[in-house]
């Protein structure tokens, strides 16, 4: 198929025909229920993407941040603590692959902790750690040696590199995002199903229609064109109010907070507003496709 | 590239020709060796009795059936040979006056016999006047927007008969065009097939009405094939 043909089949597809639109007759009924099912499935849609935009970016995030993070925790008693930290310092200063280190402050420990023991938690009179944040170089430091050195000069010293914990997480991140993504395809699939269907039926009930319209000497192409622009256009318009009603649940979803953790968040980002649209185009063509199929199968077997 | 040829033929070779055809419905034959051409020009009755395979016989002519065995040819093609779409150009070249009629009932008369100009990708606009002219003719002027279930038989039998004259095909083939209607009606169908055959159309008609053929005879060189025992013959002068 050339090109020329396709933009032309494509440019006959939108301006119509109003005379071949008239020769099959209007099915009231049936075309609401195809709007409906586009609407419904595109509605999912909008959700199905904003799961697996929202996962992708989650599995990034936690990936990045966490991937070049470790924390040494120092437990010792309360008078020899400052002096452990000091000294720990001083080692992952010296350290190859560890771009900085830093000892949390009391105010930034007590904030990592209000969640769990409240706001007036009085830090000074428990013998919490003292944490201390490691940020690694690229190429890395070797865990291995460093906790080695650690345990020699600094018994209280314990090296968490995150890696242990990050992984399930990234792990479940991008299993949510494969799992959107195969609902999409499982959205456009079961559309396709749908619109096969309901152009199957069509088909049949206007098998008389068919029959007058070939003897007259209409060609296949004349004839399925009636029932592809139809549905194409009904899936279009249908997918189009179900996005938009999808779109406004995602936008009226709360914003992403640290309170509600990755639970929120879940909508789009900037640019990621534009995908969606993409959606009832995507649905026009899954229900181009699924009546050329249909017509192509029910006008081949007639004489 | 199809209606440059017609000239030429038309001097020549048969419009439709069945070379030793048969046509098996599964449960027996219906037809077997049946040989006949269509000359351009010609007037043809088909008769037989009910159930012999005039209608079938008719199918076979314009290809909504395929032979069994042996060959159609219309306009010089072997039919078994068109695909689907050179099949439908092949039936804007064959006016075909279906049994029942078959119209499209959600749409008006005028639209019903446009429709072959629409299917063909013809404007309406330049063809109003034809259109027009063709329901003067048929005498369907003033029930132009009616739908075809509300016309009475010998109406719907004029507008199939409009309808498949509009693209000025070669060859007309009407089966049982006068089935449905009265005396007077019948002869006035007959008078529009007759009228058809003097502009140069090849004509094909079933019927099983004597008494038609007989009037038919009297204005036209109307030649008779009798299907009898599955066979087509050549009916004398005794009719």
């Amino acid at each position: 198929m050339s090109t020329d043909s396709l933009g032309g089949r494509l440019r006959a597809l939108i301006i119509g025909d109003a005379q071949a639109d008239r020769v099959v007759p209007p099915s009231g009924f049936t075309a609401q229920l195809t709007l409906f099912a586009a609407g419904a499935m595109a509605f999912l849609a909008v959700f199905a993407l904003a799961l697996s935009l929202a996962s992708g970016r989650l599995a990034d995030r936690w990936a990045d941040e966490l991937a070049r993070a470790a924390t040494l925790r120092i437990n010792a008693p309360a008078e020899q603590r400052t002096a452990q930290t000091e000294a720990a310092l001083k080692i992952l200063r010296q350290t190859p692959g560890v771009a900085s280190a830093r000892a949390f402050t009391a105010e930034e420990q007590a904030a990592l902790l209000a969640p769990w023991f409240g706001a007036a938690l009085p830090l000074d009179a428990l013998p919490v750690p003292q944490l201390i944040e490691v940020i690694e170089d690229d190429p890395g430091y070797d865990a291995t040696g460093l906790r080695l050195r650690l345990q020699a000069e600094v018994p209280g010293a314990v090296l968490d590199d995150h890696t242990r914990w990050r992984e399930p997480l990234v792990d479940a991140a991008r299993s949510l995002r494969l799992l959107a993504v195969v609902s999409i395809l499982l959205i456009a699939g079961a559309m396709g199903a749908m619109i096969t269907l309901a152009a199957n039926a069509a088909l049949a009930a206007n098998a008389q229609v068919i029959e007058v319209l070939r003897l007259v000497g209409a060609q296949d192409g004349y004839i399925a064109q009636a029932f592809i622009r139809r549905f194409t256009l009904r899936a279009l318009s249908g997918a189009a109010v179900g996005m938009g009603f999808g779109m406004l649940g995602v936008w009226l979803m709360p914003a992403a907070s640290d309170e509600g953790g990755f639970l929120t968040g879940l909508g789009f980002q900037g640019f990621g507003w534009l995908l969606p649209l993409a959606i009832p185009l995507l649905g026009a063509l899954v229900a181009y496709i699924a009546t050329s199929r249909a017509a192509k199968k029910r006008l081949g077997d007639l004489t | 590239m199809l209606w440059g040829k017609t000239s030429e033929q038309k001097l020549g070779a048969a419009v439709i020709e069945l070379d030793n055809l048969g046509y098996n419905y599964g449960g027996g034959e219906l037809l077997s060796g049946v040989s006949v051409k269509l000359a351009p020009g010609s007037f043809h009755f088909l008769t037989g009795p009910s159930g012999a395979g005039k209608t079938t016989l008719m199918k076979l002519c314009y290809g909504a059936l395929t032979p069994t065995s042996g060959r159609v040819r219309a306009f010089n093609m072997d039919v078994k040979g068109l695909d689907r779409d050179q099949m439908a150009l092949l039936r804007r070249r064959v006016g075909v006056v279906h049994q029942d009629c078959r119209f499209l009932d959600h749409l008006p008369v005028i639209e019903n016999i446009a429709l072959p100009l629409t299917v063909s990708g013809r404007d309406l606009a330049q063809e109003e006047a034809n259109l027009r002219e063709l329901l003067n003719w048929v005498g369907l002027a003033d029930r132009s927007d009616a739908l075809p279930p509300e016309l009475s038989g010998g109406e719907r039998q004029r507008a199939a008969l409009a309808r498949s004259v509009i693209l000025s095909p070669d060859v007309i083939i009407a089966d049982e065009p006068t089935g449905n209607v009265d005396w007077e009606m019948s002869q006035r169908l007959l008078q529009l097939l007759v009228e058809l055959n003097r502009m140069g159309k090849t004509i094909l008609v079933a019927t099983h009405d004597l008494s038609l053929i007989r009037a038919a005879k009297n204005q036209v060189q109307a030649r008779v094939l009798r299907i009898w025992d599955r066979q087509l013959h050549l009916a004398g002068a005794d009719l």
